[in-house]
């Protein structure tokens, strides 16, 4: 059964008819045309598919869209402004922080609810913060400098 | 001096209109047939273009495996694509740049060497002549044969070869755009398939009324055989529609895998074809006989982001959007499979998430074209979900390895024997003349097998790659025990066989070491005359600290592993340090490379560290295991991998070498790697685990035996 849902994305309002139990993820991609969050196994277990929900990270693939009325939703396209990738994302690439990039979308959205709770996050912060996403091309190391660099203002 | 004799994509297309196309005012149009799969090939061939034109890298355009326009270049694989499809874009752009430059001296009266090139533009001592590659373009067929004759650039003289380029797609992926999954045209139609659980399993039937209920939307189902396809206007209710007929679903007949499967004694007892090459002395040497088996599980190679392919059948042509790692291989399989011409598909490479050897992309390609058939004027998006890809792609095989070398009076190896038990690791389409698309198997009266052969050892070999050490060893004999009838698609995974003979192999060399009372890395040095091979030990050795850290305490250790990738690619050392207890941790990890002339360092590091997370999870971690016939991994739950809380810092040091010929460096940290972790394992329990993955359970099997 489809219903109207309103809740705000990326700043945005939005307003989407959609079946409750539709996941979040499918909404975001295929009603919203937002298309840099990620279908990975739609189980929790690889964090491609990650968003904020009023700020805090959460798996998009499992989570039921009626859940999300009324609440505040930023994708990785929520990132950047007007076109300018944020320092965050800059710092991604200053680092040379990806390979296929599949596993960015989410690790992007993570890393920027971390460093907005945890400007000075410490490696071990950064890797608690990331452990719930896989990444198969074996960035790791790039991504925790990228993050590293993002906190100290792009100077690192 | 890089060699000028000609690469196989040059002498398979060697006309330098197919690579190279001066269209667009300003711009170089350069054609590969080589693809992105997340290694930075594309910046790296963007390098070599730029360079030996003498344009600036924002001047190229790269057309990247799209059939109707790029070279015809095999798969993107084998760490062959700089030293092979790179070798060829620079002896292309150098005899343009020469062709050009002649035509342009002729014209000004000068000689082609007073004139030099900068941003396509032509000059005399320093001055624009108002010519350049554009306005020339007219004045010069490019439909001609390449020579390869024309001189290439002295790497001395390199502005941007060498220098780290930033990837040119990575923008666009930090930004969350750039993947075939995000194509979406209007009135698209998605599409799920059903896949069988083994191979050659017969559908009995499944709950359609389910499956109806499930999709909570309007679904058609697509019956040919045993090749089910569940398609509709919204991408959750195939899905959900897929998902009820695989829980409902049941199968009978053909070719369920035996819960042994893989183990070394089910390896062992399979029908083989079986071969014996010698090297070196006649004869077989007396002495210290030493022994060892080694095994390693089957794996997948787990994209994060399942395949996904597009396709459209119009007015007898089909369009297929794909993330292959072979476009125009796939482009004549697809034909062949269909019963259509070649001509009438055209293969339109787009990115996927990073591809580690043959995955579930040429799978889901035939799956949108077979639906496309049956739905002309329609564009098909075919997705695959997580589970499939563990249970119905194909997967790269276990081995066993048995070693057996007799030790001389100083304790070298003066007869050495490698035995090698292994169904094949190449079923990509069109090898051994099957197409091993898994929906095309699915049909009704699909094309019998042809007989199974692994990759030639001409050609790096599959079971057999990195099968021979590298190491002076007078009297070799490999034995190699191909396995044709296991009932799995077994394929391609960054190395081939070589991730498992270089652990079993630098396994062996340090168990000899220990025979002979010697440290494993001046063993090693002893056996290797060649100074190259020895540099990067040594270096390796050097940056560890590895002579002035013989005890780190109980449980602890560093271990070494060394190879020359297919024994004529990148040279890798690596040294890992491990904490061992109930787990093992890695501490830190060292790597030494020599990979010839470096295109870009940084991205060349990028795919050394790559090699060696992969390769650390490989040994560490990951087992396919099977149960009732079919896989039984089928999460990340059931198939863990490495994670951002397991890796260490890494260190890695390129061996600057210039002047030599670019080797092939992707694969080239994953064998050693796993070797370093297992030698730094074992010298830390006091005990070895010969069968891979190192996991707690092999640990605490290994303590509590003997």
């Amino acid at each position: 059964m489809t219903e109207r849902f309103s809740f705000v994305v990326n700043g945005y309002p939005a307003e989407v008819t959609a079946d409750g139990t539709a996941p979040l993820l499918s909404v975001l991609r295929d009603e919203l045309n937002l298309r840099g969050s990620r279908y990975g196994c739609g189980t929790e277990q690889c964090g491609a598919c990650m968003v904020l929900i009023d700020g805090v990270p959460a798996y998009s693939c499992t989570r039921d869209t009626a859940s999300v009325a009324g609440r505040r939703v930023t994708t990785v396209e929520g990132l950047s402004s007007n076109g300018a990738l944020s320092p965050l994302q800059q710092a991604f690439l200053d680092e040379q922080a990806g390979q296929c990039g599949y596993c960015l979308s989410g690790i992007l959205v993570s890393a920027s609810a971390l460093l907005a709770k945890n400007p000075n996050p410490s490696r071990a912060e950064i890797v608690t913060a990331l452990d719930p996403h896989l990444c198969r091309c074996g960035m790791h190391n790039r991504v925790i400098r990228a993050v590293q660099r993002a906190a100290a203002g792009g100077s690192t | 001096m890089i060699s000028n004799t000609l690469p196989l994509s040059l002498t398979d297309n060697p006309i330098l209109s197919q690579w190279i196309a001066f269209e667009e005012k300003g711009r170089v149009r350069i054609a590969t047939g080589k693809v992105e799969i997340g290694q930075g090939i594309l910046t790296a061939m963007t390098q070599i273009a730029a360079e030996e034109l003498d344009v600036t890298p924002e001047q190229v355009r790269m057309v990247s495996g799209e059939t109707d326009v790029s070279p015809a270049e095999y798969f993107t694989s084998g760490s062959y694509s700089v030293a092979v499809g790179g070798a060829a874009i620079r002896l292309v752009c150098a005899e343009v740049r020469s062709l050009f430059l002649d035509r342009a001296a002729e014209a000004l009266g000068c000689k082609a060497s007073e004139l030099s090139v900068e941003g396509g533009k032509f000059l005399r001592a320093g001055k624009d002549t108002g010519r350049d590659y554009w306005s020339m373009s007219g004045e010069i067929k490019l439909d001609r044969r390449a020579s390869g004759t024309a001189p290439t650039k002295l790497p001395s003289t390199y502005r941007i070869v060498g220098k780290s380029l930033p990837r040119l797609d990575l923008p666009a992926k930090v930004a969350g755009a750039a993947f075939i999954h995000d194509i979406a045209p209007e009135d698209v139609v998605h599409a799920r398939v059903l896949r069988r659980p083994w191979r050659h399993a017969r559908l009995v039937a499944f709950d359609e009324a389910a499956v109806r209920k499930a999709a909570k939307a309007p679904v058609d189902t697509l019956r040919e055989g045993d090749f089910v396809a569940f398609t509709g206007a919204s991408e959750l209710a195939v899905s959900r529609a897929a998902e009820a007929a695989r829980a409902s679903a049941r199968w009978e007949g053909g070719m369920p895998a035996p819960d042994n499967i893989g183990d070394r004694e089910w390896l062992k007892a399979q029908p083989a074809k079986s071969r014996t090459v010698e090297n070196g002395l006649p004869g077989r040497a007396q002495g210290r006989v030493v022994e060892a088996e080694y095994s390693r599980p089957f794996l997948t190679y787990g994209s994060i982001g399942p395949a996904c392919a597009l396709a459209e059948f119009k007015d007898g042509a089909l369009k297929v959007w794909s993330h292959t790692q072979g476009p125009s291989i796939q482009r004549d399989w697809l034909a062949r499979a269909l019963g259509m011409e070649t001509k009438q598909v055209t293969v339109f490479h787009r990115q996927g998430a990073g591809a580690y050897g043959h995955n579930t992309a040429d799978d889901a390609a035939f799956d949108a074209c077979y639906i496309a058939t049956r739905m002309p004027g329609r564009t098909i998006r075919v997705q695959w979900p997580r589970e499939d890809e563990f249970l119905a792609a194909p997967i790269s095989t276990a081995m066993a390895i048995k070693l057996r070398a007799v030790l001389d009076d100083e304790n070298k190896p003066a007869d050495w024997t490698i035995e090698i038990w292994s169904p094949p690791h190449a079923q990509r389409p069109g090898m051994n003349g099957n197409s091993n698309f898994t929906g095309a198997e699915a049909l009704p009266n699909p094309p019998p097998q042809k007989e199974l052969n692994d990759i030639g050892d001409d050609r790096g070999g599959g079971a057999t790659r990195n099968g021979v050490a590298i190491y002076d060893l007078p009297r070799h004999r490999l034995i190699h025990h191909m396995i044709p009838g296991a009932p799995l698609r077994t394929s391609s995974l960054r190395g081939l066989g070589a991730w498992a003979n270089v652990y079993a192999i630098e396994s062996f060399i340090d168990e000899l070491a220990e025979a002979a009372g010697e440290d494993p890395v001046s063993y090693r040095l002893a056996l290797l005359s060649d100074p190259r091979p020895h540099r990067v030990v040594e270096t390796a050795a050097q940056m560890s600290g590895w002579f002035d850290k013989r005890n780190l305490g109980e449980g602890r250790a560093l271990g070494f592993g060394f190879a020359r990738y297919k024994n004529i690619a990148s040279f890798a050392a690596v040294v890992a340090e491990v904490e061992v207890d109930q787990d093992v941790r890695l501490k830190r990890i060292w790597c030494a490379a020599d990979a010839g002339l470096v295109i870009s360092p940084d991205g060349a590091k990028n795919q050394i560290e790559g090699g060696i997370i992969q390769g650390a999870s490989f040994a560490m971690r990951e087992r396919v295991r099977f149960e009732g016939g079919k896989v039984a991994t089928a999460t990340w739950a059931d198939y863990p991998i490495l994670r951002f809380s397991d890796i260490p810092e890494i260190d890695i040091e390129l061996i600057d070498n210039p002047n030599e010929p670019t080797l092939g460096l992707g694969e080239a940290s994953v064998g050693p790697t796993g070797a370093a972790i297992g030698n730094a394992v074992a010298r830390a329990l006091g005990k070895r685990i010969r069968d891979l993955p190192l996991t707690r359970d092999r640990i605490a099997a290994t303590l509590l035996a003997e």
